[in-house]
């Protein structure tokens, strides 16, 4: 269980979170949508340590990150992440950048990650681009390619920044299946998104963030048919 | 330890040897800028001569910049200051080697030859990033190509790789240094002077090395105001 | 023509060997500690940061002459005894070139998006580890045509290990032109037998450079 309270978080003069409270249950899908600028990327940021806050606390587990004995390295083995505009190491095969942090963190063995990330690439439905190249795949595969790396550690958690943003529109629909079939697998998930249709499909519940601001939390019809705040009506209507 | 060092900053005041540095500083910074206004001007023709329209002057170009730049400024001193004399034939080969400080000569145009092959590339680079609309703006004002070149090309260039030029000035100060293999007294060649009557290299090359640092700095610190009177308005800055 | 050069060219070739081997260590240390100078430059810590960046702009005003001698000078007293001129000017070279890959990778290190470090923090590896698999891979392939460039600079730097004696190819045709005085073939020999190494360089770094173009510089 992921437990926001209370955090704040500035850079500089400028606070890009303001009092977020959250929790996010085993099993949970939690969306998160909202204007560029409101610090929906900052939150996941900040729930797996790559940014620090000032105020508040984030517990993982029971692992408070404000807690300077923590090991961010040992928290983040088991928080998964995709980017917006996948990551995957240009330098690297598809198999080499799937097993690379098995072998390296968890130390397993060379066959034990090969095998682990052949298993993986099955399910993100690409089996066949385990020795391509990333340059050499398209979006959508690559990002595939980005989930079934984090995948790969084993983690208790995902979060996805934006996974389709980049996305050309034909593609978005094989990421978002894969997605799907994880959320109803049972993966505990915090997804920055505004694809909708995800949402309404899996989502346990939508928090909508302003100004780095919770403006409006609820389930998907709550949030859709019955928006409580005018900044989420507008929201609302600029997105459909 | 075996080998006990008795260390002896004060022959950095001491007399004559703070002044030896001093004097090799002098002769640095001469050799620098004489070296510098070779390099300058003929860095600009041969960069220039790049773009003419003649394929052997182009070709010159290419070739002076590939050759001046792949062989170490060293090789090319001692090849102008040993051989180059002798490139004049016996007789007045020996003349020119009676010459009183022949080697400080021979240095400063060396420096400007090696140095100017670099002045040249970086007007090809200066020139490269002008966009060819610029050209063929200008040129559509009815200005012919060498009219293009010396009103706005060649001075737009030269605005645009201030900075490069500005470090390779700071390099000829450095590569001067070089010259003390031929016996010019400059800054590096007094230090090495100091060890060689005192045994206490150690200071006196760390004396030169401040020394350095001070010349440095302030070579930076004034090019920067340079800098800042010629930067195009609008231009991304370094 | 070049009779002076064919009678003493086991000697001179010998020099050139020297030559080779002064710049095979000196680039190996180079690069290397260039690619731990270039992370020191970019990091957030101030305890790296500043120290690096002031040993860097330290040593790139001063001329490569003066830190040959200077670490000729300071070694034997380090070590407690007099010293082969070969190890002094390796470490001269290594700390000087050092500072001149360091920013070449650091222009590597910046080009490289922070989401792509995050990825990898991301999966649970440390610092060392990123920096190790995923940071200085992608920068040295970057700008090998940068590295390969400054590498002939070194090559060419070598020389310059003359004035502390080493046998290097430049000591050893100016100890035949001091017997035979044949100056024109023997400095010509030098300079061609350079000029040959440095554009053959010089034209595999464009090759790097043009195939990095092709294929979208990774």
């Amino acid at each position: 269980m992921i437990e926001i309270k209370n955090v704040s978080k500035r850079f500089g003069e400028f606070k890009v979170l303001s009092d977020i409270n959250e929790t996010v249950e085993r099993g949970q899908t939690m969306v998160i949508c909202g204007p560029s600028g409101s610090g929906k990327s900052t939150l996941l940021r900040c729930v797996n340590g790559l940014e620090p806050y000032q105020e508040g606390e984030i517990i993982v587990d029971g692992v408070s990150l404000s807690d300077p004995k923590t090991n961010l390295y040992k928290l983040r083995e088991n928080i998964g992440m995709v980017f917006q505009r996948f990551e995957l190491y240009p330098h690297m095969t598809v198999m080499q950048n799937i097993s690379l942090a098995p072998m390296k963190v968890r130390k397993w063995s060379k066959e034990k990650a090969q095998k682990k990330a052949a298993e993986l690439l099955e399910r993100v439905g690409i089996p066949e681009k385990a020795q391509s190249y990333p340059a050499n795949l398209s979006g959508g595969q690559q990002q595939r390619v980005a989930i079934a790396r984090s995948l790969a550690m084993e983690p208790n958690y995902m979060m996805f920044d934006e996974p389709t943003s980049a996305l050309d529109p034909e593609m978005i629909k094989e990421v978002l299946d894969v997605m799907i079939n994880l959320a109803k697998e049972g993966m505990t998930m915090l997804c920055v998104t505004h694809e909708m249709g995800f949402a309404r499909e899996v989502a346990d519940e939508i928090i909508f963030m302003d100004f780095g601001r919770i403006v409006e939390r609820g389930t998907y019809e709550e949030f859709f048919n019955n928006p409580k705040s005018e900044r989420a009506r507008e929201f609302l209507k600029q997105i459909l | 330890m075996g080998f006990a060092y008795d260390f002896d900053w004060g022959v950095l005041w001491r007399q004559p040897y703070g002044l030896w540095l001093l004097q090799g500083l002098w002769l640095t910074i001469k050799i620098g800028f004489l070296g510098w206004i070779i390099a300058f001007f003929w860095g600009i023709c041969i960069g220039t001569l790049r773009v003419t329209p003649w394929r052997w002057l182009r070709f010159f170009s290419s070739a002076y910049t590939e050759i001046f730049r792949n062989i170490p400024f060293l090789v090319q001193l001692f090849f102008w200051y040993y051989a180059g004399p002798m490139l004049f034939g016996e007789t007045f080969g020996r003349q020119i080697n009676q010459i009183m400080g022949l080697n400080i000569y021979v240095a400063v145009i060396a420096l400007g030859l090696y140095t100017a092959s670099r002045v040249a590339e970086h007007m090809r680079a200066g020139f490269a990033s002008i966009s060819p609309d610029q050209y063929q703006a200008v040129l559509s004002t009815g200005m012919t190509q060498y009219q293009m070149y010396r009103y706005v090309i060649i001075p737009y260039a030269l605005r645009i790789i201030t900075p490069p030029l500005t470090t390779e000035f700071l390099t000829i100060f450095k590569n001067s240094s070089v010259a003390m293999t031929i016996g010019v007294a400059e800054l590096t060649f007094m230090s090495y002077r100091i060890d060689a009557e005192t045994f206490h290299g150690l200071e006196a090359t760390t004396g030169a090395m401040a020394i350095y640092l001070v010349l440095g700095l302030t070579v930076v610190r004034v090019m920067s105001i340079i800098e800042n009177k010629f930067k195009i308005p609008g231009m991304v800055g370094r | 023509m070049f009779d002076a050069v064919a009678s003493n060219i086991t000697f001179l070739l010998g020099g050139f060997g020297v030559t080779l081997q002064l710049s095979f260590f000196a680039l190996a240390g180079g690069i290397a500690l260039g690619a731990l100078v270039g992370l020191g430059r970019i990091s957030k810590n101030k305890w790296i940061y500043r120290p690096i960046t002031l040993y860097v702009n330290f040593i790139r005003n001063l001329p490569l002459l003066l830190v040959i001698f200077w670490f000729y000078f300071v070694m034997p007293i380090i070590a407690g005894r007099p010293l082969n001129p070969f190890l002094s000017a390796v470490i001269a070279f290594i700390i000087f070139e050092a500072t001149y890959f360091g920013e070449i990778f650091r222009a590597g290190y910046q080009s490289i998006s922070k989401d792509l470090s995050a990825a990898a923090y991301s999966t649970g590896m440390t610092y060392t580890q990123t920096a190790r698999y995923i940071l200085v891979p992608i920068a040295f392939r970057r700008m090998l045509p940068s590295l390969i460039t400054q590498s002939i600079v070194t090559f060419q730097d070598t020389s310059l290990a003359f004035v502390i004696g080493l046998q290097e190819f430049v000591r050893r045709t100016s100890i035949v032109d001091n017997m035979e005085v044949r100056s024109i073939q023997l400095y010509g020999f030098v300079a061609i037998v350079f000029f040959i190494f440095c554009f053959i360089g010089s034209k595999i770094s464009r090759h790097f450079e043009e195939k990095g173009r092709k294929t979208g510089l990774l």
